[in-house]
């Protein structure tokens, strides 16, 4: 089949500062990946196409890359799942990382926010002799985090780092979730108390862009929710973010839907006079035009919230079950 | 003054296990890779790694005896034994390091059953522990501030007075040529699998280190002994892991037997790689596959077994192949995937002979571990499993013995004259006229198109013969080859041509080693000479480059305490 494609160029050698497409045309057999074509084309049409790539296979992480504007591992991707009909295919370096040449970016930014999870292990005390004594649940639970390849998907694609380049991002996110689930670590505190920071994991907005792109089914998104309620379950100093999970919790569970008015006022804090005041306009506005969420106890009950109330409940009482089971475990 | 005590070149397993090594003894080290080292290819082992931990069972005697017998009396008993030895200690290594080994239901650490093993002694980590074990070295050298050269393509070793002093390389980021100076340089830059097409080795496969030490005088050794894995995919030859039939897979022909059982009664799918990949071929030359395949089938472990100890070959067979692995036997056949040969070096990693005795050509200073080295542990043969415990045994090894080495060298390089004559080379290269029609990527896929088919699981003198022809006119080629993109920033049209070179000088010595070895041993088998011949071949096989050419020798095995006896599983 013919294959079309459509690659994003840039020389930073050649005197045009901005990049430009390049259409190439090659014949590609039907089971060619993304891969697989712009290989042909470096080496039959242009060797002048920069790209990194390896393994071919889906384990180096070399040959991220966006396809059709989302980060894809081009070997993983094949030609007829995102050409059906032989459709021209768009190919652009990853988002949110500088442009090196072509498709080829600058990763230091990457691995300068996944040093500063401290990546490593930091075992309690000194090392046993023989090896840690470990459940097998726990090391399985852990093959998910490990498996990332640090390919740089989730961060082309993450929404949050696009305005805020404060965030640590989807992938350093994961890699911390890799060590405070690991029961041989004991840097929980210092790291949970750095996540709990500005930047950290509650600034992720859960768009989900990094589920999507991951190509390994890390998601790093559920890792960042698990180290939420690790931060949590450690009673970490309560921030904008866990406050908003409470109180929407705390509106759901008592009428059975949300209180938005009690979810600003508490996520922002009560006491917190120049954000409440800064947002007064919106509220009066709103209240003028008689669309202004009743509040706390006006808030009034759906029918049925009783029955919501007890599936709280229920998982309350299962979620401490749990967390007994674990800490006998311990 | 020397930039670094220690550099190593290439960060896979054996790198950073040697960068480790050498700095918790207090090394000033560094590394040095093409790519970033958590894209190096030890990613791609998945199975397992070997230790006969488990002394109520098992045995550190059993593991060397496999391992013996693996290599079809071929690997040297003395270095066979040190790593066998240090394996328990290194799996525990690891496993402190924070690599998330799978657990027994004591919560300590379990075992899966590997080809050619007595026992189920290989520990890991679903079906990606190299992966997993990749990921967590690197974690220890961010963890330990080591200097990491990445993307730095090595192109010159600087010898002086006959001792290597460190290399020259060129950032790939900004095409910027330099030397890097040390008292001691460590070659683990990993196989040359890419010299064969197709294979299941990554692109950046290209026997770099091998090339290197080959051409400032080093030994290669038993570069003949090329192993084909049995199970790799049809079409671009991606692996899937012998774990699959240690977990109990069948290979089955087209009419549906498993036919190992007329091959190895006793072993079966988990007799060495040599055996199976032979019967396999076997299966199929006979006309019983099915389109150039025989099936391995893992229907009967069911979805919750596959899904948790071999997910990642799931998603391969289906990425790849179109087949749920859970429902189908996926078509599979023997593939090139490692090369037991390599960089001789002694048991401490050195490509030199330190007895003063100049029994073999080596290089002072210079050092090799890791599949770029031929120690010998794996002999003919290598066992599954058997090479992730040698990446960490010898790399731990050669990066302290290397800080000793280099505790004991003068200060003194002049670098100068090296970076000029590399840039001399390189600049020759790109000014070459692009008139001739030819180009890399044609000179390399007939290089390995010519090596899969005669240096392949069966062999014989006229093809070997008619293998080396080729591979000497493709060398004509290559000396006149055009670079045709000219820029300095991430030129891969000139780092391709570069690893061309370095791949036809190591197929060269395949082919050159092969035609010398007159038996069949290990994964060097001849369809002209079928037998094993211990009375003239008990021998390892030398390379070294004479006036361009690669210089044929012999060197005697080292044998303890098992004595050859038939190969039977």
């Amino acid at each position: 089949m013919q294959a079309t494609l459509r690659v994003q160029r840039f020389d930073p050698e050649s005197p045009e500062t901005s990049s430009s497409m390049q259409e190439y045309q090659i014949e590609a057999e039907d089971h060619f990946t993304v891969l697989d074509c712009l290989i042909k084309v470096r080496e039959e049409v242009d060797p002048s196409l920069a790209l990194r790539c390896s393994c071919r296979a889906s384990i180096c992480g070399s040959c991220a890359m966006k396809v059709n504007g989302h980060a894809h591992l081009a070997c993983k991707t094949k030609m007829t799942a995102v050409a059906p009909q032989g459709e021209p295919v768009t190919i652009e370096p990853m988002g949110n990382q500088k442009v090196v040449k072509d498709l080829v970016t600058d990763s230091t930014l990457f691995w300068d926010k996944i040093r500063q999870v401290d990546p490593f292990l930091q075992p309690r005390g000194p090392e046993p002799e023989e090896e840690y004594i470990a459940p097998n649940a726990a090391m399985l639970n852990l093959i998910t985090p490990m498996g990332c390849i640090m390919c740089g998907a989730c961060v082309s694609d993450c929404t949050v780092l696009e305005v805020d380049k404060n965030f640590l991002g989807p992938a350093a996110l994961a890699k911390a979730y890799r060590f405070v689930a690991d029961p041989r670590d004991n840097a929980d505190n210092q790291r949970l108390t750095m996540l709990n920071e500005y930047g950290g994991a509650w600034d992720c907005t859960r768009c989900y862009e990094c589920v999507q792109a991951c190509p390994k089914g890390v998601a790093p998104m559920e890792r960042i929710m698990e180290l939420r309620d690790a931060i949590q379950t450690a009673g970490m100093p309560s921030t904008i973010g866990s406050r908003h999970v409470d109180s929407f919790a705390r509106s759901v569970a008592r009428a059975g839907w949300l209180d938005e008015t009690m979810l600003a006022v508490e996520s922002w804090g009560k006491l917190n006079l120049p954000k409440l005041i800064s947002n007064a306009p919106v509220g009066i506005r709103a209240l003028i035009r008689g669309k202004f969420p009743k509040p706390g106890p006006l808030h009034h009950k759906r029918p049925g919230a009783e029955n919501v109330g007890r599936i709280f409940k229920r998982h309350e009482a299962a979620r401490s079950g749990v967390a007994a089971a674990a800490r006998e475990q311990h | 003054m020397a930039d670094h005590d220690v550099l190593v070149v290439g960060a896979g397993l054996a790198g950073m296990r040697a960068a480790i090594a050498a700095h918790r003894v207090g090394a000033n080290v560094a590394l040095m890779s093409k790519v970033h080292p958590v894209r190096s290819h030890s990613n791609a082992a998945q199975g397992g790694i070997n230790a006969a931990l488990r002394g109520a069972e098992d045995s550190v005697d059993s593991h060397v005896y496999d391992t013996v017998k693996g290599s079809d009396f071929l690997g040297d008993q003395d270095a066979i034994e040190f790593m066998c030895n240090e394996a328990p200690g290194e799996i525990i290594n690891l496993e402190h390091m924070g690599v998330v080994f799978n657990r027994d239901d004591e919560g300590r650490l379990g075992t899966r059953a590997f080809g050619g093993a007595s026992y189920a002694r290989t520990f890991f980590v679903a079906d990606i522990t190299g992966q997993a074990i990749l990921h967590v070295m690197y974690e220890q050298i961010i963890k330990s501030g080591v200097r990491s050269y990445e993307e730095w393509f090595v192109t010159d070793l600087i010898i002086e007075d006959d001792v290597c002093k460190g290399v020259v390389a060129m950032e790939l980021l900004t095409g910027r040529v330099q030397t890097i100076t040390a008292k001691a340089v460590i070659l683990a830059t990993g196989g040359i699998g890419r010299a064969f097409e197709p294979s299941t080795n990554a692109l950046i496969c290209t026997g770099d280190g091998i090339a290197l030490a080959y051409r400032a005088g080093a030994t290669l050794l038993d570069m003949e002994m090329v192993q084909y894995h049995p199970t790799t995919l049809m079409g671009n030859g991606v692996l899937l892991t012998e774990a699959a039939r240690g977990e109990g897979a069948y290979l089955l022909n087209s009419k549906g037997e498993r036919f190992m059982d007329g091959y190895a009664p006793k072993m079966r799918e988990l007799a060495s790689r040599d055996v199976v990949s032979r019967a396999e071929a076997t299966e199929i030359e006979q006309g019983r596959g099915i389109n150039g395949c025989v099936l391995l089938d893992l229907r009967h472990l069911g979805r919750d077994l596959i899904m948790t100890k071999l997910s990642y070959i799931h998603e391969v067979a289906q990425d790849f192949a179109i087949v749920d692995i859970v429902t189908d036997p996926v078509p599979i056949r023997p593939g090139q995937h490692y090369i037991m040969g390599g960089i001789k070096t002694d048991v401490d990693g050195r490509t030199w002979d330190d007895s003063g005795q100049a029994r073999w050509s080596g290089v002072k200073g210079l050092f090799a571990a890791g599949e770029a080295a031929c120690v010998s542990v794996h002999g003919g043969n290598r066992l599954g499993a058997n090479s992730l415990l040698e990446t960490v045994v010898f790399g731990k090894r050669t990066g302290e013995v290397a800080f000793e080495f280099a505790k004991s060298q003068p200060d003194d390089v002049s670098a100068a004259a090296h970076l000029a004559d590399a840039e001399r080379r390189l600049k020759a290269i790109l000014d070459r006229p692009d008139s001739t029609g030819d180009f890399t990527a044609k000179v390399r896929l007939e290089m390995g198109e010519i090596m899969n088919e005669h240096l392949a699981v069966f062999r014989n003198e006229e093809g070997m013969a008619a293998a080396q022809t080729k591979i000497r006119e493709l060398q004509e080629r290559y000396a006149k080859l055009p670079v045709p993109h000219k820029g300095r920033v991430f030129n891969t049209d000139l780092i391709f041509h570069l690893e061309l070179g370095y791949m036809l000088d190591g197929a060269e010595a395949i082919c050159a080693a092969g035609l010398t070895r007159k038996e069949s041993r290990g994964a060097h088998f001849r369809r002209d000479m079928p037998e094993r011949n211990d009375a003239e071949w008990l021998v390892h096989t030398t390379a070294v480059l004479k006036d361009g050419t690669p210089e044929i020798g012999t060197l005697p095995v080292t044998i303890t305490n098992w004595t050859p006896v038939a190969r039977v599983y």
